[in-house]
């Protein structure tokens, strides 16, 4: 069996929940395949990233709230240096912003799958892609996104 | 003057720096390159050393107030400070709040510094060395967004589909650093034009950042020494007058993995106006500015939100001949800066601003009265200031 494709070699960072545990309902979420975001339940308001207070009314009071992964790109960039020993001799990757339309428009990042040397939209519509980590330990997924058409 | 301003209240009456080093290469400990920094400026101004009574820094720069103060035998210390955020800007708040230090009574003679040696600690432009990730920095680095340039880039991005910005306009602003440059034997790069074709030619960072849009990484430290204005008379120097400084940032702009509401900004947008009131000056009245270039697209967001001109205008306000000593509409980053002089993390900007207004600069801006400094676009807080001379008080 061959190592599982993932779209950055591995040796980056992996991400683990904050020890206070603010944003481990999210990294679970990624775990089911759901994309989860804040939302307050005094006055509704979407939150994104994660708090303990929701900025709009100031209660303590926020839920978590899987939406509906799909989304616009908002911004990108093509990176080429590698910062990262892991990233040595790999080329070109993109990275995108995708915002959230139906989710009050609150932005998640993640890399854009396909042609790296790809030409990006910004405006182009996108859906996400979970890529499971199952061989890490802690496992996680990292949360992707590929162009529709 | 109003009570609730810093103007002609203060003045820089000393600049002082080590030499300037490519990364990795002082041989000095970061700590005698502070201490060096300081002395130089207190020779500058003519003063004795051990009248300092205050120090304020930023950016967590390593080298503490009470260590210094004990190093340079100081009969006492009042006042030492430490402004926070990271990357360079704060690099004109500390010198607000140095200032505030001085009119509020709390110290009479504070130095504002920075000392980086980064061969001895972590470098700014590579991965930190871990194996995992938590809180903002999970939601970016296992997806390869890790550097500042990659945590910039995106801004910058948005920023030029918004307005149609051209890559001529990052081109100029990293020519102009280059071209100055070469006028200041202090530039580490010095003797090292670039052409606008070795830009072009130049191999991405992230884009839409080639190399050249990028800050260097050095060695070395900066100093300044602020005193009232009335003790600023006694001084060897012409004093550079502090007109105002403005911190801050918009609202919620530190909303994590890339949240902020207005993302495609540097920070500004809510500071500047306040610089400019507190100053008493418009746009047309600033005669040279020096403008942190972590990454050129930073320095262009910066100039729009302080006003020099509109997004829409530039691509065409940012050309080479517009933005150099002795005659260009904008001088910019004339010793060099952060590109070409050194990366003393923005404070060698603050001094060239002071030399630009006593009329020391290698790159002099004829009958330079005004001066400005914007530190570090898009981290949060920024800051920015304006110095005067004492005929624009």
């Amino acid at each position: 069996m061959s190592a599982p494709a993932y779209y950055l070699p591995a040796g980056l960072p992996r991400p683990v929940a904050e020890p206070d545990g603010l944003d481990a309902p999210y990294w679970e979420g990624t775990r089911a395949r759901e994309l989860r975001v804040q939302r307050c339940r005094a006055c509704r308001a979407w939150q994104w990233g994660p708090e303990w207070i929701c900025h709009h009314c100031l209660a303590f009071d926020l839920e978590w709230a899987a939406v509906e992964p799909r989304g616009t790109i908002y911004s990108w960039e093509r990176a080429w240096h590698p910062v990262h020993p892991a990233l040595r001799g790999h080329g070109p990757y993109v990275v995108v912003l995708v915002e959230l339309p139906h989710a009050g428009r609150v932005r998640m990042i993640g890399n854009l799958l396909g042609d790296p040397q790809q030409l990006v939209r910004i405006g182009a519509p996108v859906e996400a892609v979970f890529e499971t980590h199952d061989d890490a330990t802690p496992p996680f997924t990292l949360v992707h996104w590929r162009v529709t058409r | 003057m109003t009570a609730r301003s810093i103007r002609g209240r203060v003045a820089i009456v000393g600049v002082g720096e080590t030499v300037y080093y490519k990364h990795g290469q002082a041989r000095e400990p970061e700590v005698t390159l502070a201490l060096q920094a300081i002395l130089a400026a207190c020779a500058d101004a003519g003063i004795d050393p051990r009248s300092i009574d205050g120090f304020a820094s930023y950016s967590n720069d390593r080298n503490d107030p009470s260590r210094l103060a004990a190093a340079l035998g100081l009969p006492e210390l009042r006042f030492s400070n430490m402004q926070w955020g990271g990357g360079g800007g704060g690099g004109s708040a500390a010198v607000g709040n140095a200032a505030a230090a001085v009119a509020a009574g709390y110290a009479d003679c504070v130095v504002v510094f920075r000392a980086l040696a980064q061969g001895q600690f972590q470098r700014f432009g590579a991965a930190p060395p871990a194996a995992t990730a938590t809180g903002e920095a999970a939601l970016t680095f296992p997806y390869g967004l890790i550097s500042p340039a990659q945590r910039f880039a995106m801004r910058v991005m948005r920023f030029m589909h918004d307005h149609g910005i051209e890559p001529g306009a990052q081109r100029a602003i990293a020519l102009a650093s280059y071209h100055h440059a070469q006028n200041n034997p202090r530039a580490v790069m010095h003797g090292r034009p670039l052409t606008p074709e070795a830009y072009d030619e130049s191999r991405w960072i992230v884009e839409p950042f080639r190399l050249f849009d990028c800050c260097m990484e050095n060695d070395g430290a900066a100093a300044l020494i602020l005193v009232s204005a009335e003790r600023a008379r006694d001084v060897r120097q012409r004093p550079a007058y502090l007109l105002g400084v403005a911190q801050g940032s918009e609202y919620r702009n530190a909303a994590r993995g890339h949240n902020a509401p207005t993302y495609a900004s540097s920070s500004f947008t809510t500071v500047a106006p306040h610089l400019y009131a507190m100053a008493g000056v418009t746009p047309k009245d600033v005669s040279v500015v020096q403008s942190y270039e972590n990454f050129t697209g930073g320095v262009l967001m910066s100039l729009v939100e302080h006003e020099f001109f509109t997004a829409e205008e530039a691509n065409e306000f940012l050309r080479l001949d517009n933005l150099i000593a002795p005659k260009g509409r904008l001088p910019l980053n004339t010793s060099g800066g952060n590109l070409a002089e050194c990366y003393m993390h923005g404070l060698e900007l603050q001094i060239e601003a002071v030399r630009q207004l006593r009329g020391q600069s290698t790159n002099q801006v004829p009958g330079a009265r005004v001066g400005m400094v914007i530190s570090g676009p898009m981290v949060t807080p920024v800051s920015s200031m304006l110095v005067g001379t004492d005929d624009v008080l």
